[in-house]
Parts: C-alpha cells; sequence; structure tokens
C-alpha cells in the first residue's frame, strides 16, 4: 500500500473536456504531479468542486471526486472535512464561483481555517457561460454582457483572503511548473485552509489577460518568487530587489547590485507586507506570500468533543431529561 | 369556577410583558402538573421581539396550558384561568376566555400609563368589560417586593422574583407540591445565592398568600386527579426535544455518527441548542454561515460517511432546494426538518403554520421527488426523526420531515421508550472491491427494490469514484447527456420515492368508524384538536404521517366515506395533494390566522359538513 505512485496513477480515463490550449490543462498536470510528489493516497484524497470549467477538474482525477453545485463547495468540503478529519480535502473553485456566488462561503471556510486546500483558477472571466465579465474582470472589460465595457471594480483574491482570515496565501502561473508544484506542495502541508489563487489563461474569452507577466522570455523582470528568509530579488540576473518605504508605506523596486542592505527579507507571517505584496503590479509577487498557522477548526471540532465524536454514551442516558414520573 | 372543585381537565393562561418571566412561569407549572400525574398540553405564545416596549399589547407573550385527568390533546380552546400580569395581557387574552372564566390580576400594574399604553379609555376592572367572568385581584408586585425585601436587591431585580410568586399563588390553587421548582431554582441559580434564595422566598410568599389570604374568598382551589394513562415511566417533552433525540437514537440504530449543520432561524434554534448536548451520543453540531453552507455542510457530511442533517424554517429551506437537488441526483441520504410558520416571506416568525406542504412535495426545479413525513405530536417528532433517517439510509434520499413552530415549543407528557428495542436502521453497505471491477458501476449498482446505491465514502480503499450534478449515465455515473439516459434516470428517481411506500406501515384510522358519512383527515401538528374533535362528533379521523409518498391503502381508506374533510392551516394544500394524487374531491377547511385550530371550530364544521350544509 504505501509503494510510491506517479502522476499516472492519479490520472482517470475520463476524456477531457476542456479547450484546447486551456490552462486548466497544465493546472491538472500539475496537481497529479503534486499528489505524487507529497504521498497522497487516492483512497483518503477528495476533490470537491462547484461550478464552471476549474470544476470539471475532479473528474480527471483518479481520487474520491464531489462536482457540487455553483459556489457551495468550500461548504460541502467543510462538511466532509468535519465527517473524515483524515482525509485531504481540496476544493476546486474559480473567480466566478469562489468570489461571486461563492463569496460567502470562501470567506468563511477561511477565517474557519478549515483544513482544506483551495484552488481558485483566476482567468478572470465567466468560461463555462460564454465570456461574461467576473468579479476579477478589470474595470472596463468588454464582453457580451458588457459590451460598452463593464464598470464594477475588481475583487482581490489576495485581499478578500487576508480580509477574510486567511492563514494561507500562495499565487501561482498555470504553466509555471516549478512554482505551481511549489506552492502545491506547500498548501498540502499546512494544517488548516490553504488558498491558492492560480492566474489561468483562457484561451477562448480572455485570451492572454495575464500575457505581460508570463511571458517566458520577460519573466525574469515581470515574476517575483518570494521565499521566507530569503530576500526579495528579481530581474535578469537578480539585479533588482524590493524595499518597504516606510515614509509611504508602499513597496518600491530598487537598483540590487549597489547594495542589498534595505532589500526587504521575506517574512510570510507579515501580514502587512503581504498585502503590499499581494497589490504589487509589476512585478508580481508569487509563491506563499503569507503563512501564519493556527489551530485548524477541525481540531478545535474535535478537541470540543470529549468524545472526538464517538458514541460512549447511549440516547438512554439522555431521554429520560430533568424529571420523570412513573403511572402503575 | 366555584370553589373547591373536583375537575377533569382545566385551560389555564398565564400573560405579561415579553420581559415577565411568562414563559419560564409556564414551563415549571406544566413541569409539576407533569410530576402530579395530569395528562397536559401546552402552548406558548409569545412576540417576535425579543424585548417589546414594556405594556404593549404586541409585547404580550402568553403561556397555555391544559391539564387534566381526561385524554388531553391540544392546550384547550378557551382559558378558563387567567393570570393578567398588566392592563395589555389582559386586553390580548379576554376575547379568548372561556364562559364564567377566572381571572387574577395583577392589580398594581393597572396604572394610568398602563391602561393607555394597553389602549384602554377606562379601567376595564371598573366599567362593564369584566362582566361575567371572575375577577381576583391582587398586588403582585408589591406583596413580591416586600417578601423579597430583605435580600436587598435592586428593584428591578426583585420585581422579575414576581413570576415564581405567581406561580406560587397558582400552585396553592392547584394544590401541589413545591419541591420541584426549588429544587430546579436552587439547581439553576446555584452560582448566584441571593437570586437563587429571593426566587424561592417570592414562590412560598405567593404559595402562603393562596391560603392565608382575603384573597381566597373568590380563588378556589382545583382538584385534578392523574390522567388514565399506560404504565411506565413519563416525561416532559417538546417536539424540538423530542426530534433531538429521535436524532440522535438514530444515529445509535444506524450506528453512524450524525452531523447536524444548522442555521439559527425562528423556530428552528431550539433543536440545534438541544443537540449540542447529545456530543457523547455522537452527535455533532456545525453553525454554517447561512442556510445553504448548512445542508451543503450536511451533504458534505453524508458524503463523508455521517448523517447529515440540517433543520430550518419556510424561508431558509427554500434557500436549501438546490442543495436538495444536489443530493437527489447524488443519491445521498440527508434528512431536512422544516419547523414551519407562518409566511410568505419572513411572515410570522413566532406563530405556527403548516404552508410548506406544497414547498416540500413540489419545490424544487426540475423533476426532483424526495419523501417528505410530518410528525403529529410533540411526542411524534421523536418516532418520525427516527423513520425520516431509516429511508434516507434505506433508498439513499434526501428526506424531508415537516413540524412546526406550534410543536417546537409545545409539551405533552411523553411515555419513555426503550431505545434499544427498537429496531437497528440498516444502510447499502460499500462492496468490497475486486480487482477487476470498474468501480464507478460499481458505487451506482443500485438495490432493486429500494433503489439506494452502496453508501462509499471518501478514505475507503479501492473505491475511489466520481460523482456530481451533471446528468449521471444510469449504469456508471459518469456524465451523460444522452437523451434516453435522462429518461431512464428521471424515472429511477421517481421509481425511488415510490418505493417507500413498499415499506411504511398501511394507514390506519385513528379513531372512529372504519367507514361512514364522514372522515377528518389531518397531518402534522393539527392532531390534537382533529382528535378532539374527532372524539366528540363520533366521526373517523385518519391522521397522514407519511405524505410523499403517501400510504399505498390511502385511497381505497378514504373513499369507505361518504364526505372527507381536511382541516390545515394553510390555504388548502393536502386537499391539493390528495386530489392529485388519488384523484379525491375532500372539503376543505383552512386556518391561517398564525393559531391553532380550536376544537370547537372544528366541531362545528363537522357538524355543518354532516348536516348536508357544506360540500
Amino acid at each position: 500500500m504505501t509503494d510510491k505512485l506517479t502522476a499516472k496513477d492519479f490520472t482517470t480515463s475520463e476524456e477531457v473536456r476542456w479547450c484546447p490550449g486551456c490552462g486548466d490543462f497544465a493546472i491538472l498536470k500539475a496537481v497529479t504531479a503534486a499528489l505524487a510528489d507529497v504521498g497522497a493516497r487516492p483512497e483518503t484524497t477528495a476533490f470537491v468542486s462547484g461550478i464552471g470549467c476549474a470544476a470539471r477538474l475532479p473528474y480527471y482525477l483518479e481520487t474520491y471526486g464531489f462536482h457540487t453545485i455553483h459556489g457551495r463547495a468550500p461548504a460541502i468540503a467543510t462538511g466532509l472535512k468535519l465527517a473524515n478529519p483524515d482525509l485531504d480535502v481540496w476544493v476546486v473553485t474559480g473567480d466566478g464561483d469562489g468570489l461571486s456566488i461563492g463569496g460567502n462561503h470562501l470567506m468563511h471556510a477561511l477565517r474557519r481555517n478549515i483544513g482544506i486546500k483551495i484552488l481558485l483558477f483566476n482567468n478572470e472571466i465567466y468560461g463555462l457561460t460564454k465570456g461574461q465579465f467576473s468579479p476579477t474582470s478589470r474595470t472596463g472589460t468588454t464582453s457580451p454582457s458588457s459590451p460598452s465595457g463593464s464598470l464594477d471594480t475588481p475583487i482581490s483574491p489576495g485581499q478578500f483572503a487576508l480580509g477574510s482570515g486567511a492563514r494561507f496565501y500562495a499565487r501561482a502561473i498555470d504553466i509555471d511548473k516549478t512554482g505551481m508544484g511549489s506552492v502545491l506542495q506547500q498548501a498540502h502541508a499546512f494544517r488548516g485552509t490553504s488558498f491558492i489563487e492560480i492566474l489561468q489563461n483562457c484561451i477562448v474569452y480572455n485570451d492572454k489577460v495575464f500575457a505581460e507577466i508570463t511571458a517566458r522570455e520577460s519573466a525574469a523582470q515581470t515574476q517575483l518568487h518570494v521565499r521566507h528568509g530569503e530576500p526579495l530579488l528579481f530581474g535578469n540576473n537578480r539585479d533588482k530587489g524590493i524595499r518597504f518605504n516606510a515614509r509611504s508605506f508602499t513597496l518600491d523596486v530598487v537598483d540590487a547590485t549597489r547594495s542589498n542592505d534595505d532589500i526587504l527579507v521575506h517574512d510570510e507571517g507579515n501580514a502587512v507586507i503581504a498585502r503590499l505584496l499581494i497589490d504589487m503590479r509589476m512585478p508580481v509577487a508569487l509563491g506563499v506570500i503569507y503563512r501564519q498557522p493556527a489551530q485548524s477548526y477541525e481540531d478545535a471540532f474535535y478537541a470540543h468533543h470529549p468524545s472526538r465524536m464517538q458514541r460512549t454514551k447511549s440516547v438512554t442516558d439522555f431521554i429520560k431529561g430533568p424529571n420523570t414520573w412513573t403511572v402503575k | 369556577m366555584s370553589k373547591n372543585k373536583d375537575v377533569t381537565s382545566i385551560v389555564v393562561r398565564l400573560a405579561g410583558d415579553s420581559g415577565d418571566g411568562i414563559q419560564l412561569m409556564g414551563s415549571q407549572f406544566a413541569a409539576v402538573t407533569a410530576l402530579s400525574g395530569s395528562d397536559f398540553a401546552t402552548f406558548p405564545d409569545y412576540p417576535a421581539e425579543i424585548r417589546a416596549p414594556a405594556g404593549t399589547t404586541f409585547g404580550v407573550s402568553a403561556y397555555q396550558i391544559n391539564l387534566g385527568s381526561d385524554t388531553i390533546t391540544t392546550a384547550g380552546d378557551a382559558p378558563d384561568v387567567l393570570v393578567a400580569f398588566n392592563p395589555a395581557a389582559l386586553k390580548v387574552s379576554l376575547s379568548l376566555l372561556g364562559e364564567g372564566a377566572l381571572i387574577i390580576i395583577n392589580s398594581d400594574s393597572f396604572t394610568a400609563r398602563n391602561l393607555t399604553k394597553a389602549g384602554y379609555d377606562a379601567d376595564p376592572r371598573e366599567d362593564n368589560t369584566l362582566d361575567g367572568y371572575q375577577v381576583a385581584s391582587a398586588d403582585i408586585s408589591r406583596l413580591n417586593l416586600e417578601a423579597v425585601k430583605s435580600f436587598g436587591l435592586s428593584k428591578s431585580e426583585g420585581g422579575r422574583c414576581k413570576n415564581f410568586w405567581a406561580l406560587g399563588l397558582l400552585l396553592w390553587m392547584f394544590d401541589r407540591k413545591l419541591d420541584a421548582i426549588v429544587t430546579w431554582v436552587s439547581r439553576h441559580l446555584a452560582d448566584q445565592p441571593t437570586l437563587r434564595d429571593a426566587n424561592i422566598k417570592a414562590l412560598h410568599a405567593g404559595h402562603a398568600y393562596g391560603e392565608t389570604a382575603e384573597l381566597s374568598a373568590s380563588l378556589p382551589q382545583v382538584h385534578i386527579k392523574p390522567a388514565d394513562m399506560p404504565a411506565g415511566q413519563y416525561r416532559s417533552i417538546t417536539g424540538a426535544e423530542a426530534l433531538a433525540l429521535g436524532i440522535a437514537a438514530a444515529g445509535e440504530l444506524a450506528d453512524r455518527q450524525v452531523m447536524f449543520c444548522s442555521y439559527p432561524i425562528t423556530p428552528a434554534s431550539p433543536l440545534l441548542h438541544r443537540l449540542t448536548r447529545l456530543a457523547e451520543v455522537g452527535v455533532g453540531t456545525f453553525q454554517a454561515e447561512d442556510e445553504i453552507a448548512s445542508i451543503c455542510a450536511a451533504i458534505g457530511a453524508s458524503y463523508g460517511g455521517m448523517i447529515g442533517v440540517t433543520s430550518s424554517s419556510g424561508p431558509g429551506i427554500a434557500l436549501k432546494t438546490e442543495a436538495m437537488g444536489l443530493a437527489v441526483t447524488a443519491e445521498l441520504p440527508l434528512v431536512i426538518i422544516d419547523w414551519q410558520r407562518g409566511g410568505p416571506s419572513t411572515g410570522l416568525p413566532t406563530k405556527t403554520e403548516q404552508s410548506d406542504l406544497y414547498q416540500a412535495v413540489y419545490g424544487r426545479n426540475a423533476d426532483t421527488p424526495l419523501p417528505v413525513l410530518a410528525a403529529a405530536t410533540s411526542a411524534d417528532c421523536f418516532t418520525m426523526a427516527i423513520e425520516a433517517v431509516r429511508i434516507a439510509l434505506r433508498h439513499m434520499t434526501p428526506v424531508i420531515l415537516l413540524a412546526d413552530g406550534y410543536l417546537s415549543n409545545a409539551a405533552e407528557p411523553w411515555r419513555i421508550p426503550d431505545v434499544s428495542s427498537l429496531l437497528p436502521i440498516d444502510h447499502n453497505a460499500a462492496p468490497s472491491p475486486q480487482q477487476s471491477d470498474d468501480i464507478q458501476r460499481l458505487a451506482f449498482s443500485r438495490d432493486s427494490a429500494s433503489f439506494g446505491r452502496p453508501w462509499i465514502t471518501p478514505g475507503m480503499p479501492g473505491l475511489m469514484y466520481r460523482v456530481g450534478g451533471l446528468e449521471k449515465d444510469f449504469a456508471t455515473g459518469n456524465i451523460s447527456y444522452e437523451p434516453a439516459n435522462h429518461a431512464r434516470m428521471t424515472e429511477m428517481r421517481a421509481a425511488k420515492v415510490r418505493a417507500v411506500a413498499d415499506w411504511i406501515p398501511d394507514q390506519a384510522v385513528e379513531l372512529g368508524p372504519k367507514s361512514g358519512e364522514l372522515v377528518v383527515v389531518g397531518w402534522g401538528s393539527t392532531y390534537g384538536p382533529i382528535y378532539q374533535a374527532a372524539r366528540k362528533t363520533g366521526v373517523g379521523f385518519v391522521h397522514l404521517r407519511y405524505l410523499n409518498p403517501l400510504p399505498s391503502n390511502l385511497g381505497d381508506l378514504l373513499q369507505r366515506y361518504g364526505k372527507i374533510l381536511v382541516p390545515e392551516m394553510n390555504n388548502g394544500q393536502l386537499s391539493t395533494l390528495l386530489r392529485d394524487r388519488l384523484g379525491l374531491e375532500p372539503i376543505s377547511y383552512t386556518k391561517v390566522s398564525g393559531q391553532p385550530f380550536l376544537i370547537a371550530e372544528l366541531v362545528e364544521r363537522i357538524q355543518a359538513v354532516l348536516k348536508g350544509g357544506i360540500s
């Protein structure tokens, strides 16, 4: 039973039904690889999804899978995790599923710190309903439901998460195998709610929306891969760094070739810096941006039950209530 | 009412401000009544506001109890005794009272200001308002404060003991002992010794007042013999208590843990409160962020191998509807309890109604049938909760159990059942997988009689399968948009609910002749008043506990009567169901006042139907 499984062992024979070229393929591949790498067992792994393109993922994974209803996956996953805390429970959602119709459940899962791993595929558009603007679409996005540009201000998944009390927030790019693998493994190891925002390209309705960041040739200039305890450096020769400007309370890009003294060292437990990193537009911060462990909800739940939910008494012990009388 | 009377039943109503402690006083009076061996039924009738403005009519909180040596099934039509703590309480209760009723008035609350707040132009004690009633007045507020003076409490703290003073007086009137109340107060106020002693003092003072005071000239003592009830050990129980115990018992009978997920709503919350105390019986409780999350978490728990249960009232049930469809299509067990209240929308949160029958039977998108049950009395909530879990696990389906606001709070005596003698609850056990098995097929191989599929749960080795809300292939459970398959799945889901009728008991006639001129058909909490009305008029009485599917013999049974009268606290929903399912033409009699039926109005209607005046 403990033989090492490969990514292939986590793949089903179901035909994958995403559009050719969709970023979801890369994510699926990274997920199966990560499951193998962390030594996950198919029988104790469950993927719960809501509705949308992303939500099809469970059908393609040789684990337990539950494709549920729009926006509710975090609530269903919460019940599942409470029923069996030994499971690895993953939630697959999108920007519409997780932040529009299911925003409430996402918020409460995050604040409870229930032991589920939430993958939010952010493509800044509604794919499955054919291209309407989503809650993460940039203002002015033209779409079938906003022909002259959307009016809404987009929500920041990272700010939403931290504002909700999330204790693990990471960001990754669909085609960045290394970066994604790393955050998936760290999310898996986190005891509590881990929340990963994946910048995912929708080739049909929002193609190249992240191209400026994801293009391989300029990636070194546009991506800042953060690691706890390491200086925030990027650039072709790691020649640029991030400095905290204490007067303006902002992050500034500085030349790192002269002196490294004032380059910020990543402290993933610092929520203030995490919020600044989340908002940084160029470069874009990737990796585990915030991690601040605390007791998970299921641990608290079971600690609260003196018998750890086991039946130590019979209903017979409670059925009499405070007062009884006998009729002869 | 004359002095020192032996009676077979008597109705007492306590009424005061919502801050006067009326509900506590009532439930303590009921507890003592129970211990004395009387049969009884209670009806707490309180406002939606937590502390409505003092002295107003809409802030009146009342507690009605019918007690006697006779069979009691309702809280009584017309109170024989009213304890009115203020003018507003008198004003809202007066029209309900029986002829010649005794009114005990807290006279020092009848100030000019309180009279105005209650909408009285003149003091009703001084004009002819109370003609025909017996009135006994006492300065309850003042007498109580005098009794507790030595404890050094503030005026408002001391004043809060007056419900116990009045309870003492009432218990004297009914010739009851005070010990049980003293024990209760001692336990509940153990960490507040001054308040504890003050309340006990007030209780004794009220009792002594009845014994000695000049008041006794107009205050009779009432003697009630113990009721003739089957031998056994009894307790007093409300619907919320019985349902909580029923759910816990079902978990024990099924040898599975229960996960109860809910969101607070009136009048469903008492069930959540009760279940939090049953952790040691393997019941987990989860207060979710909203109604949708609560049913979804319950579904997740069922998917994970526990018995998922959720509960709400009408508006919350509406929010849970989409998720019910998921449980139907994913073929997962789930119990949904609906404590009905007056609607639509927010409606009458604290008033009772049975108007969610359509919602329960018909209220989902697409063809999404599920079994629907209804509890008849507070004690029956125990039995029907077990039944709901049994059906959910046998057929792998969500089940709706209908109760209502009246049942949630109403108390009655309950002969305590022997849980170990109840039938164990079976489920569709997961198979042992062979190497060659197609697990998707295994997961959806249904029992040929119940249509239940194996309850395979994450964590089981070698049985990983996928399921979802998209239409599934009949055999493999994989996504299928194939036209014939959808037709087959739709029929399978309908057949599954029809199959429930093969297990449930045949419909019996509750009372009266097995055939004849008229049968009264009821469901839910109208059991009590219909029972009494049928008893008085000698007509047949059939009470439904299974509403979807209906018992197989129901059509034949009802056709043995000339006419069918269906009284219900809605606009005629069971009548529609009987027309729809059985092609019957019942006579509908509806009441939508937020108040339970009176026996008298049912008797009157039955007699009118018998005379041929109504058809």
